[in-house]
């Protein structure tokens, strides 16, 4: 398999010179090694033998692997105060609901401001396009003003109701809906449908790809949430929360953490990896025109 | 007499007018009915905990409130307090500002730089690239695998390494060294940064129009560098803006990883930031005034950089 498009290109595009290829190759790689080196390692860690963790001088990679760690995991699942599954299960159902709910809500949102022009159609936009030029760590201090006066505080819903108005998903599936065909819309309007009928059996089916990157954008920031700061019951807290105790805590559960981060690490990745080019399907109209 | 007669169906037109014009408006709203309906869940938590947060945060910054005792008034008092007897906000903004002047822009030509490269490759390899560049950024907290490379002690694998190949003969504290400490949180910034607009920069770059690189050709384009400049990156613009709000914003808000990495609070001060200080401020001495205060200084600051980036952009190539 050749690594460039080269003989494709020097038919196609005549402006490349190999030795220029090279050097920016061989870049790329460097900088390749340099993202990769920390996920590698992170994935051999969860596979080395206690001794190895604690080696000296530290090594790289596993020598003698083994699944222990994970044997570990499966039994301090159970055994303390607040078994290692219940934080599974919080952060499970952190990310599914503020994952799906975001993906609905958003998808509500987009198709009317996407396709047609009603009075403030226009404000609603710039207002969340301006909202994607800061950070929520503006809104922290009010955040949890309204959220005692709602009686979140300490409950799932401070996490998962927010999240599901994540800017950034509401301005790429409106980018992505925009290149709908209007037509299509059109006939089933003749048809008879109603605006929700046209939604649900019309727009979504189509819109996939965007479901995915949204999906991608907004799974890992669930996926890795410690609880914030408006959840303080234990039973309550995540699995992100779990290992950084468990980190904190040192040695005699280095194993286990080892496990728990690769867990963490290689679920939002995989979906990456299986999404991809979906992802980039819906990047494609992800540009601010004006 | 005369002038007054004239202007008076005048009048009456604009007055037939501007009550036609609400009769239009109400017209509309009637027959927007499901829009607003459809967009309602959405915008109602939008409006909760973005839009009504950030106009909170604007008016408390003007009172002192600890959230126990009623806000009390202070007029411009926490913005004077901020700028002229807090020298730890001063180190803080000096960080933020060092901070995203070269994580911005560094990491916004990396994602343009490794997206154009990776777009030269074979559809599979493109395929591997992408996740590798892409995956620290959706990796979680995978960063604290950064605490063991840069760890202080012997057991660091960078100073294992140093003091191996004979560089160093002690071990330096990485993360407990002002000296050092903000370039290692720059560095680990940089290597979690390359998000969505890598991604967006990827789907620009595969969705240029092929006629217009075959036309170039011919009209004398002879390298790669000419055919980026000239072609490009001018079909690419939509994407560059997009890719640039969502950098500055990141550069503007590091906190996470300076905590994680350097602790908090830091060394001296030395990778102390405003988003820090802010929740220094409101999370642990609870002065909500004050801490608005910083938050709405962050604000400022955060949008009025991506407009003015915005402008300059756009300003590019027209």
């Amino acid at each position: 398999m050749a690594l460039f498009q080269h003989r494709r290109i020097i038919k196609k595009r005549l402006n490349r010179s190999i030795p220029v290829t090279i050097m920016l190759f061989a870049f790329l790689m460097l900088f390749g090694m340099f993202m990769a080196i920390p996920l590698v390692y992170a994935i051999n860690n969860a596979f080395k033998p206690l001794d190895e963790l604690f080696i000296f001088p530290p090594r790289f990679f596993v020598r003698n692997p083994t699944l222990e760690n994970f044997f570990d995991l499966v039994a301090v699942m159970g055994d303390s105060w607040v078994p290692l599954s219940r934080y599974f299960a919080n952060t499970i159902i952190i990310t599914v609901f503020g994952t799906v709910g975001h993906i609905i809500f958003a998808s509500m949102a987009a198709y009317p401001l996407a396709k047609y022009k009603f009075p403030g159609s226009r404000v609603i936009f710039s207002i969340v396009v301006l909202s994607l030029m800061f950070s929520p760590h503006v809104t922290a201090i009010p955040n949890y003003i309204v959220m005692s006066q709602l009686g979140w505080i300490d409950t799932h819903a401070s996490l998962i109701i927010p999240a599901m108005a994540f800017p950034l998903g509401l301005f790429l599936m409106k980018q992505f809906m925009e290149q709908l065909p209007d037509a299509m819309l059109e006939a089933a309007k003749i048809d008879g449908a109603s605006e929700y009928r046209i939604f649900w059996t019309i727009v979504m089916p189509n819109v996939k790809p965007a479901w995915l990157t949204l999906l991608i954008l907004q799974f890992p920031v669930l996926w890795g949430t410690n609880g914030g700061d408006f959840v303080y019951s234990e039973e309550l807290k995540t699995l992100n929360y779990a290992l950084e105790q468990i980190t904190l805590g040192g040695i005699a559960r280095a194993g286990v953490g080892a496990a728990v981060a690769l867990i963490l690490m290689i679920v939002p990745i995989t979906l990456f990896v299986i999404s991809q080019s979906k992802v980039i399907q819906t990047m494609s109209t992800s540009g601010m025109k004006d | 007499m005369d002038v007054q007669e004239a202007e008076q169906p005048v009048k009456k037109a604009a007055l037939s007018k501007k009550e036609s014009k609400l009769s239009t408006l109400t017209r509309e709203l009637k027959k927007g009915k499901h829009y607003y309906i459809l967009m309602a869940p959405y915008m109602i938590i939008f409006t909760m905990f973005t839009v009504v947060p950030v106009v909170v945060s604007f008016f408390l910054s003007f009172f002192s409130f600890n959230m126990l005792e009623l806000p009390k008034f202070v007029g411009w008092e926490n913005y004077a307090r901020l700028f002229l007897s807090d020298d730890i906000f001063m180190i803080s903004l000096k960080n933020t500002l060092l901070f995203a002047a070269i994580t911005g822009p560094v990491s916004y030509i990396a994602c343009f730089i490794f997206a154009w490269i990776i777009n030269e490759l074979t559809p599979k390899v493109r395929a591997f690239m992408t996740v590798i560049f892409y995956a620290p950024s959706i990796s979680g907290n995978v960063f604290f695998i950064w605490l063991i490379i840069f760890s202080g002690d012997t057991y660091g694998y960078l100073n294992g390494f140093l003091m191996q190949t004979g560089f160093l003969l002690e071990p330096i504290q990485w993360l407990r060294d002002e000296q050092y400490v903000l370039w290692v949180v720059i560095l680990v910034q940089l290597w979690l940064s390359l998000g969505t607009s890598f991604l967006a920069f990827i789907a620009g770059l595969q969705t240029i129009d092929r006629s217009l690189i075959e036309a170039g050709a011919m009209d004398g384009i002879k390298n790669r560098w000419q055919e980026l400049w000239f072609i490009t990156l001018p079909s690419m613009k939509p994407q560059l803006l997009f890719g640039a709000v969502l950098q500055i914003t990141m550069a503007f808000a590091v906190a996470d990883i300076s905590m994680a990495l350097a602790g908090f609070p830091s060394v001296n001060y030395a990778a102390h930031t405003v988003v820090t200080h802010l929740i220094d401020y409101g999370t642990i001495r609870f002065e909500m005034g004050y801490a608005s205060a910083i938050a709405t200084i962050l604000f400022i600051l955060m949008v009025s950089t991506n407009l003015l980036v915005q402008k300059l952009i756009r300003g590019v190539g027209t």
